[in-house]
């Protein structure tokens, strides 16, 4: 039973940071028919200026904030340097992000070396609590509780701002929503920079989750983070929260009951199966 | 007629290889309504979509005395055009407050206009407007044109397509009205309509224009209306439709 709940909360506690690189991709992909490559990439850069922060005794809020922001800045100048420049021309903006999703990991190892540098946990975080019986580490509820926060704050900037609708109709049709006066594109910067953010947030999380960060974890995560987008629907935050649960506990039920690893391949015929059955999970913008 | 207040001049719109106007002129009074005609095809949405900076295109479009080709679509709209598209434009997924809501730029939307005109809209505010009828979708698009008093032209493609008689009646009266307070280019293919609200029109064929006049003249022509037009058989009885 202890076994049960612990293997449910851990993958709780990666499907939240799923959804944090999930929302952002959907939203973009959504907004703008760009597959963001880069978004390993700012996940990343999150992770690592959490890391630098944490190291140079900011204290873990602190730098959580700091490497969001970090993240954030990134996102925005992507956004603005590199897709705007290449509106109206997708398989560039695409090789693009693919681009910068393979230059940050290496720039980052430049700098910091390829192997894992160790997270510093502050004491609260590193300990565990007993639930039902389980002792489970108490960063779960962190990136849960982050995670919800995150999926919250989205629901209200989505459904009560004047920002949110431009984004939603944006989604359904862009050039209509430019035909009513409205310059979209400050929309995708916008969409940009709350990717980024959720993005960023994901990474400092993820070094505490695994203890440590590295320059791979990005594009690792990055996987699942499609593998969740495509399942909830492209475009869909609500769906995206709904498959990264469902993602993220298959995949920790899958590895333990199983051979490791091949609960991170029950999860990719998971989507094969679902794309036959319901192959507007592909378009789902439609759905 | 006083100076045109748009004035469209040689255009053209080439979409993927594909040469779709070949040197459009239209001129827009600056008041009343002024009707772009021409059989399926010929070219009048893309001239609409062109003006508005939809489609790539070159030549001249003056509104308003300012050259607006160059300029970006919400640049060209911002300077006071309401738009009705011909698949109307709705937002499916929003409701139908937030479709209005998204469509406000002037700091005092004339809701008491639209409401007056369609009260439907008002008890079907939280709807979701993928669940209205054409005729209500339509509704929606035309109510997001007169929310802003300060539009300066209003441009409806084929606003009564497809929709039944009583819906279409009630197009045209907030069609008659949004024409009082600013010139309207309409685009329609039901003649009545034309006859009933248009001063001018333009007849465009096979990516040109080929006709410009008074519109009252061109309808009385039965043999002139026949071959730039097409009116047949249908053609008149979509035009009877429209007298209900
Ligand atoms: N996006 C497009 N791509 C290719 N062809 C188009 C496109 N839009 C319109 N056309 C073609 O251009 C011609 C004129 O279309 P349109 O402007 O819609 O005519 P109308 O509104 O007068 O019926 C048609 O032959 C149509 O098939
Ligand atoms: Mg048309």
């Amino acid at each position: 039973m202890s076994t049960v709940v612990l293997l449910g909360v851990t993958g709780l506690g990666l499907g939240a940071l799923y959804f944090l690189v999930a929302s952002g991709l959907s939203l973009i992909f959504g907004l703008m028919d760009v597959l963001n490559f880069a978004h390993g990439a700012l996940l990343s850069v999150g992770a690592y200026a959490t890391w630098w922060a944490a190291s140079h005794s900011f204290g873990f809020p602190l730098a959580l904030l700091f490497g969001t922001a970090v993240g954030t800045l990134a996102a925005v100048a992507l956004e603005l340097g590199l897709i705007r420049p290449l509106y109206r021309r997708p398989r560039e903006q695409v090789l693009a992000t693919v681009g910068v999703g393979l230059a940050v990991p290496a720039l980052l190892s430049a700098i910091w070396g390829a192997d894992a540098r160790t997270f510093p946990v502050p004491g609260v975080l590193a300990g565990t609590f007993t639930l039902v019986g389980a002792s489970v580490p108490v960063n779960r509820l962190v990136l849960v509780g982050a995670a919800l926060v995150v999926l919250l704050a989205l629901r209200l900037f989505l459904g009560r701002t004047r920002h949110g609708l431009v984004v939603r109709a944006g989604v359904e049709d862009r050039a209509m929503v430019t035909a009513l006066g409205i310059d979209v594109r400050k929309a995708f910067t916008l969409v940009f920079a709350i990717g980024g953010a959720a993005a960023a947030l994901a990474g400092g999380l993820a070094g505490l989750y695994f203890g440590s960060v590295d320059p791979t974890q990005g594009s690792s995560l990055l996987i699942f983070g499609f593998v969740v987008v495509v399942m909830g629907g492209l475009g869909s935050v609500g769906g995206a929260a709904v498959a990264c649960v469902v993602v993220g506990l298959v995949q920790q039920f899958a590895n333990y009951y199983s051979t490791a690893g091949l609960g991170d391949l029950s999860v990719v015929v998971m989507l094969a199966a679902l794309l036959l059955v319901r192959p507007s999970g592909l378009t789902g913008r439609l759905a | 007629m006083t100076s045109p207040l748009l004035c469209v001049r040689d255009l053209k719109v080439v979409i993927g290889g594909r040469h779709i106007l070949h040197g459009v002129d239209l001129d827009v009074a600056a008041g009343g309504v002024t009707a772009l005609l021409g059989r399926n095809g010929a070219g009048k949405t893309t001239t609409v979509r062109g003006v508005l900076g939809l489609v790539p295109r070159t030549g001249s479009v003056r509104y308003g005395g300012d050259e607006t080709v160059g300029m970006t679509t919400h640049q060209i709209v911002r300077r006071g055009i309401g738009y009705v598209p011909e698949d109307r434009g709705v937002f499916v997924a929003l409701t139908v407050a937030e479709n209005l809501r998204l469509a406000e730029r002037d700091p005092d939307p004339a809701y008491d206009l639209v409401h007056e005109l369609f009260p439907e809209l008002k008890q079907r505010a939280r709807q979701q407007a993928g669940t209205l009828s054409g005729g209500q979708q339509q509704m929606v698009a035309i109510g997001r044109t007169l929310l802003n008093r300060g539009n300066r032209l209003v441009i409806a493609d084929e606003p009564t397509k497809g929709l039944a008689p009583r819906v279409v009646t009630e197009v045209a009266v907030a069609l008659e009205r949004a024409a009082q307070a600013v010139p309207v280019l309409l685009v329609e293919q039901n003649l009545a309509l034309v006859r009933r609200l248009a001063a001018h029109c333009v007849v465009l064929a096979d990516g040109r224009t080929a006709h410009a006049g008074p519109a009252a003249e061109l309808l009385a022509d039965t043999e002139k209306s026949k071959t730039l037009l097409g009116v047949g058989r249908r053609a008149d009885v979509t035009a009877r439709g429209g007298d209900h």
